[in-house]
């Protein structure tokens, strides 16, 4: 086992307001490099919300966001470039080909990546006969690939957050979803998720935050 | 920063490109609504050149209004807005970039037609270079206020009214200025007043809308 690193990603003390309703409170966390998260809870325990006050769209009630050690927002162009999120909605254009797809995501994410390495990621994800279709007329499962191609193609960030990764994927993406995810982790990588299907990632460190423990 | 600006706007106008359908609302909607004029109002000509500066003005505003609810729209709901958020690159450049490419499909077509349209209300030569060059440095202005209601108003139901009664209101100098430069030609005092106060508006637009809308996007989107 490596010693312990310094901690990617705090949080202290969270609190999570959405409408009226009060999500989760006190939520302490801490997600070191290597480090797999798995955030579990019921519908509407508030997975979402964490993940999006984690990557900084949204805002905390009370409490505070920490990254590599320093107050979030007071180094928010190295948390912005350090992380990579992905949540329900793809970011997939239906005009666009899936390569040019990943073009303009990368583009606007102000990440260049070579087109190789981009048309290996689709390849690699299983598009590879889908290349020059619009992504209209793709699947729901090969569009969430789309998205996904994109942590293939990805050596910049050290955190990933992802939102129910696996939906929509059959059983070959998952696999190589999860190898990417492994591969990721082993580089010193740190990933949070969520999801509601057993899918078995090789990691060395881990662990399973469950938001119903912080329910109010 | 200029190559993030110019990856947007090609990003845009290749998009806009493969929905050509949806580029031709606004140009559709000055031209018909241009038309109507002289139909409505009747053939005399004097009165139609009289009227004609602020009718294409008008239209133009209305034309911008009614498109520019959409700038964000397709990209809020497919979750690219989110990743804009997410970059490490200043969102008010991206923001400029949706905006110019905007202006580039549904202001500058507007401007190119406007000769066309200075044919119906009796405009001489001189008079409609006129129109066309307060519309070609209005425009962009309309654009830009518009980006900022757009942002304003996004996930809203209702946005559409919304929007107008956040907008017009902002539109009111450069419409008094845009269709004013040619009654002032008339009256023999030269138009660069009015271009140049066109222009202020333009270089403050410039400088203060991208910010606004990339701030109200970012609170849109908590």
């Amino acid at each position: 086992m490596p010693e312990p690193s310094a901690p990617l990603l705090e949080t202290r003390a969270l609190t999570c307001v959405r409408g009226r309703a009060r999500l989760f409170a006190g939520l302490d966390l801490t997600v070191c490099e290597g480090e797999l998260v798995h955030v579990a809870g019921a519908n509407g325990s508030g997975k979402t919300s964490l993940l999006r006050i984690l990557c900084g769209l949204s805002e905390p009630e009370s409490g505070e966001v920490r990254w590599r050690g320093q107050p979030a927002r007071s180094v928010r162009d190295d948390w912005r470039g350090g992380m990579l999120y992905l949540g329900h909605r793809n970011g997939v254009k239906d005009d666009f080909t899936p390569l040019e797809n990943l073009h303009a995501s990368a583009a606007i994410a102000g990440e260049r990546i070579a087109d190789t390495v981009l048309l290996e990621a689709l390849v690699d994800i299983g598009l590879a006969a889908r290349l020059d279709v619009p992504a209209r007329s793709l699947s729901q499962g090969q569009r969430r690939r789309v998205a996904l191609a994109r942590l293939l193609a990805d050596t910049r960030s050290a955190l990933w957050i992802l939102d129910e990764p696996f939906t929509a994927l059959d059983v070959r993406a998952v696999a190589v979803l999860a190898a990417a995810m492994a591969a990721h982790l082993r580089r010193g990588g740190a990933l949070i998720y969520t999801t509601h299907q057993p899918v078995d990632i090789d990691a060395e460190r881990r662990q399973t935050l469950n938001l119903d423990d912080y329910a109010c | 920063m200029l190559s993030l600006f110019v990856s947007v706007v090609r990003r845009d106008l290749l998009l806009a490109w493969r929905r050509r359908s949806d580029v031709l609302t606004a140009l559709g909607f000055f031209l018909l609504v241009t038309s109507l004029f002289p139909l409505g109002v009747g053939p005399e000509p004097e009165q139609l050149s009289h009227i004609a500066a602020g009718v294409m003005w008008v239209a133009a505003l209305l034309a911008t209004l009614l498109s520019v609810s959409r700038l964000f729209e397709s990209d809020e709901a497919d979750g690219t807005l989110e990743q804009m958020l997410l970059s490490v690159e200043p969102l008010p450049v991206i923001v400029l970039g949706k905006v110019c490419a905007y202006w580039l499909l549904t202001g500058l077509p507007l401007v190119v037609i406007a000769p066309l349209i200075g044919l119906q209300f009796n405009l001489s030569a001189d008079e409609t270079l006129i129109v066309c060059a307060t519309l070609l440095v209005g425009t962009p202005s309309l654009s830009l206020l518009g980006a900022v209601g757009a942002s304003l108003t996004l996930g809203l139901r209702g946005g559409g009214a919304l929007i107008a009664l956040l907008v017009l209101p902002l539109y009111v100098p450069v419409l008094i200025f845009g269709a004013g430069a040619l009654d002032a030609w008339r009256a023999g005092l030269g138009i660069q007043s009015h271009l140049a106060l066109l222009s202020a508006v333009l270089l403050v637009a410039l400088a203060v809308c991208p910010l606004a809308s990339a701030t109200a996007l970012r609170i849109a989107q908590d």
